[in-house]
């Protein structure tokens, strides 16, 4: 799960990490009466989650209070679009009020899961500001990587090997010392995937203060986080997917025009595969789950054709277990009660799909079985 | 012979007192597979449909010679009883539970280095041995007995997919398991296929990855310095859009990392013959391990 800016910079002030003096800010009336306590210069930040945020105009930094209030009044409520948001953009919400901070040097910072060494990576370099992927791409030696044991902890070496290659001396190397070790603390405590300082700021008066702050928290692991739950946004997610989750279903929205539900998350991707292959565009990911009971069919139903794009439905359910039976009547019945127009060809596999075939050929409905893959796949095409 | 489990291993159920735990319990044990025992805390001496439950793993190891485990334990418990397997010293875990915090499985991961239990998962639908041994949720009636195909995979129902389009070619397996679908699991893609390597029974492997992480782009390269037996390779997640969980935790391409494209190309150039549609993953594997075509 992603939080925005301010509550990471929320959470590093808790863990003992300072940031600049800032203020949230979520209605243009009390723009000015924020901007009026606060000192310039100041930066205007959109809070969402997407990044590319400074690029697509959702960063500004504000000299005067009339420059700070007029970008306060643009940003807050906009449409804003980053190479991450698509064309449609996101509403900006929420913007954050942050005092300015006389830089003399950036740098970055990150720490994350690192699925193939099964420890924890931080990773530092003096190019801060920049596309850290590009920097490890053309100057790889610019780049520390450090590779913790989350058994052992972060150790003094480990820490020194950053100080050293960040080149930071003296007071600096101190204070850097005393904020990794905070935020390393902080990514443990919290479960964190990913936590992202770009830029560091190294000031002119020799202190390192975080300006951007991403953090990442594992979904799976929000049982024992409360407070990280409260966090959550649900303005920065798609509609059905809100309403797919709430029903305990795995839905993702994509641009195509055949809606999808199938059990089991790798089957699913592979049917979206097979429907592009097919020659037509998937709509949606949508696992119901390795069980698939007829609930949930029609709760997938339901979901696929609130997509006002979806023009056929496709279901590929591997039943195994399930019975097919079953299955086709709980299809059916979830086609009558969502009063399903759209045509829908059904794959199934397990016990008793004879049977289950026979059903949905009998509903009367717009079903059409499938006998295998292939088969389905030139239904597919021919709608 | 097969990989990892055989009708002599002698099974244990966590949470064999649970919805899942008891169903799945009683399906291996009809599969044939020797269910000596159930490990629920606090109901030691029940019995769970003439299954001996007991309140830890070491006691039920003691009582019943148990020497592989399947957990079916909610995931903020499943970390501890992974652990709690290991210091029982089975030879085998396999973990069904889905959800389990990634932190929780690096702490169980690092933990378990240099123990001698092998585990499997989590996240997964576990191994099965046609014929022999079922621990895990797979349907066992879609499996062929006899090889000579072995199946590895990151997905459950995906597998089962395979694993039928196999058996419709009249292609038995040896041993199918999947390794999971979370960032952070026990035994890889290359445990799998060294140990079908080493399997006289098995001439051909089918590996069936997905997007997220380089497991399968590494265990490519293994494949090519060390196995001479024909593997055929499937990537779910072509569509998929990146930085987007697809379902399984591990399933996301981030940073321009983990595409199928970069996957399959890592494939091809070590020699796996690639199959891109799911419908034709049969055909290509008579082909391959069998030469015939038709």
């Amino acid at each position: 799960m992603k939080i925005h800016e301010y509550q990471a910079k929320e959470l590093f002030n808790k863990a003992g990490i300072a940031t600049p003096a800032a203020k949230v800010c979520k209605r243009k009336e009390e723009i000015s009466n924020i901007v009026a306590t606060m000192q310039m210069p100041l930066a205007v930040k959109a809070q969402v989650h997407a990044g590319g945020r400074g690029k697509g105009g959702g960063v500004v930094l504000a000299t005067t209070t009339e420059e700070a209030e007029t970008a306060a009044n643009k940003i807050l409520g906009m449409q804003l679009i980053t190479k991450q948001t698509g064309k449609q953009g996101t509403r900006v919400n929420t913007i954050l009020f942050e005092q300015g901070v006389k830089l003399a040097q950036e740098l970055y910072l990150s720490m994350l899961i690192d699925r193939e060494h099964g420890d924890i990576v931080i990773i530092g370099s003096r190019d801060g500001g920049m596309d850290i992927e590009t920097v490890a791409e053309e100057t790889p030696e610019r780049i520390i990587t450090v590779h913790v044991n989350p058994l052992l902890g972060l150790q003094g070496y480990q820490v020194r090997e950053l100080i050293y290659g960040l080149q930071l001396q003296g007071d600096l190397a101190g204070s850097f010392a005393a904020l990794i070790k905070k935020l390393f603390a902080l990514f443990m405590e919290y479960d964190c995937s990913l936590v992202e300082i770009n830029p560091l700021a190294v000031t002119e008066d020799n202190e390192i203060i975080p300006l951007d702050a991403k953090m990442d928290i594992d979904s799976n692991s929000l049982f024992r986080h409360p407070d990280i739950l409260a966090m959550h946004d649900s303005s920065e997610e798609d509609e059905l997917e809100t309403a797919a989750a709430s029903y305990g279903l795995n839905y993702i929205r994509l641009d195509g025009t055949i809606g999808s539900m199938v059990n089991g998350a790798g089957l699913a991707m592979a049917t979206m595969d097979l429907i592009k292959q097919a020659g037509v565009e998937p709509a949606n990911f949508l696992d119901v789950g390795g069980g698939a009971s007829a609930e949930m069919v029609e709760n997938g139903f339901r979901i696929i054709v609130s997509d006002p794009n979806v023009q056929a439905i496709f279901i590929n359910i591997f039943g195994g277990i399930l019975r097919c039976d079953t299955l086709a009547e709980g299809v059916v019945a979830a086609a009558r009660k969502v009063g399903l127009s759209l045509p829908v060809v059904v794959r199934m596999e397990g016990t008793n799909v004879e049977k289950g075939r026979e059903i949905l050929a009998q509903s009367g409905l717009n079903l059409t079985s499938a006998t295998d893959l292939r088969h389905a796949a030139d239904l597919l095409a021919a709608i | 012979m097969a990989i990892f489990v055989d009708k002599d291993t002698r099974v244990l159920v966590q949470g064999i007192t649970g919805k899942e735990g008891r169903f799945h319990a009683g399906q291996c044990r009809d599969y044939g597979t020797q269910v000596v025992g159930g490990v629920t805390p606090g109901k030691g001496g029940q019995e769970m449909e003439g299954t001996p439950v007991f309140n830890s793993v070491a006691e039920a190891c003691r009582k019943t010679g148990a020497n592989a485990s399947m957990i079916v334990v909610p995931p903020p418990f499943a970390a501890e009883a992974i652990l709690e397997a290991v210091d029982a010293e089975l030879d085998l875990v396999v973990c069904i539970t889905e959800g389990i915090p990634v932190m929780d499985m690096l702490r169980v991961k690092n933990g378990m280095a240099g123990r001698k239990t092998r585990l499997i998962g989590p996240n997964c639908p576990g191994i099965i041995t046609p014929g022999a041994c079922k621990i895990g949720i797979m349907p066992g009636p879609i499996h062929t007995p006899g090889g000579p195909v072995g199946v590895v995979s990151r997905s459950g129902t995906l597998t089962y997919e395979v694993v039928h389009q196999l058996t419709e070619q009249g292609l038995g397996q040896t041993t199918c398991l999947g390794i999971g679908g979370d960032p952070i699991n026990g035994t890889n893609f290359i445990d799998c296929l060294a140990a079908f390597q080493d399997d006289p029974e098995t001439k051909g492997v089918v590996m069936v990855g997905e997007i997220g992480g380089t497991a399968e782009e590494v265990a490519a390269d293994w494949i090519a310095a060390n196995m001479d037996k024909p593997v055929v390779g499937f990537i779910a997640g072509l569509t998929a859009p990146p930085g987007r969980r697809m379902g399984h935790a591990g399933a996301i391409v981030s940073g321009g990392k983990g595409t199928a494209a970069a996957k399959l190309a890592a494939m091809r150039k070590n020699g796996i013959h690639v199959c891109e549609n799911l419908g034709d993953i049969g055909r290509v594997c008579r082909e391959v391990f069998t030469g015939k075509t038709q």
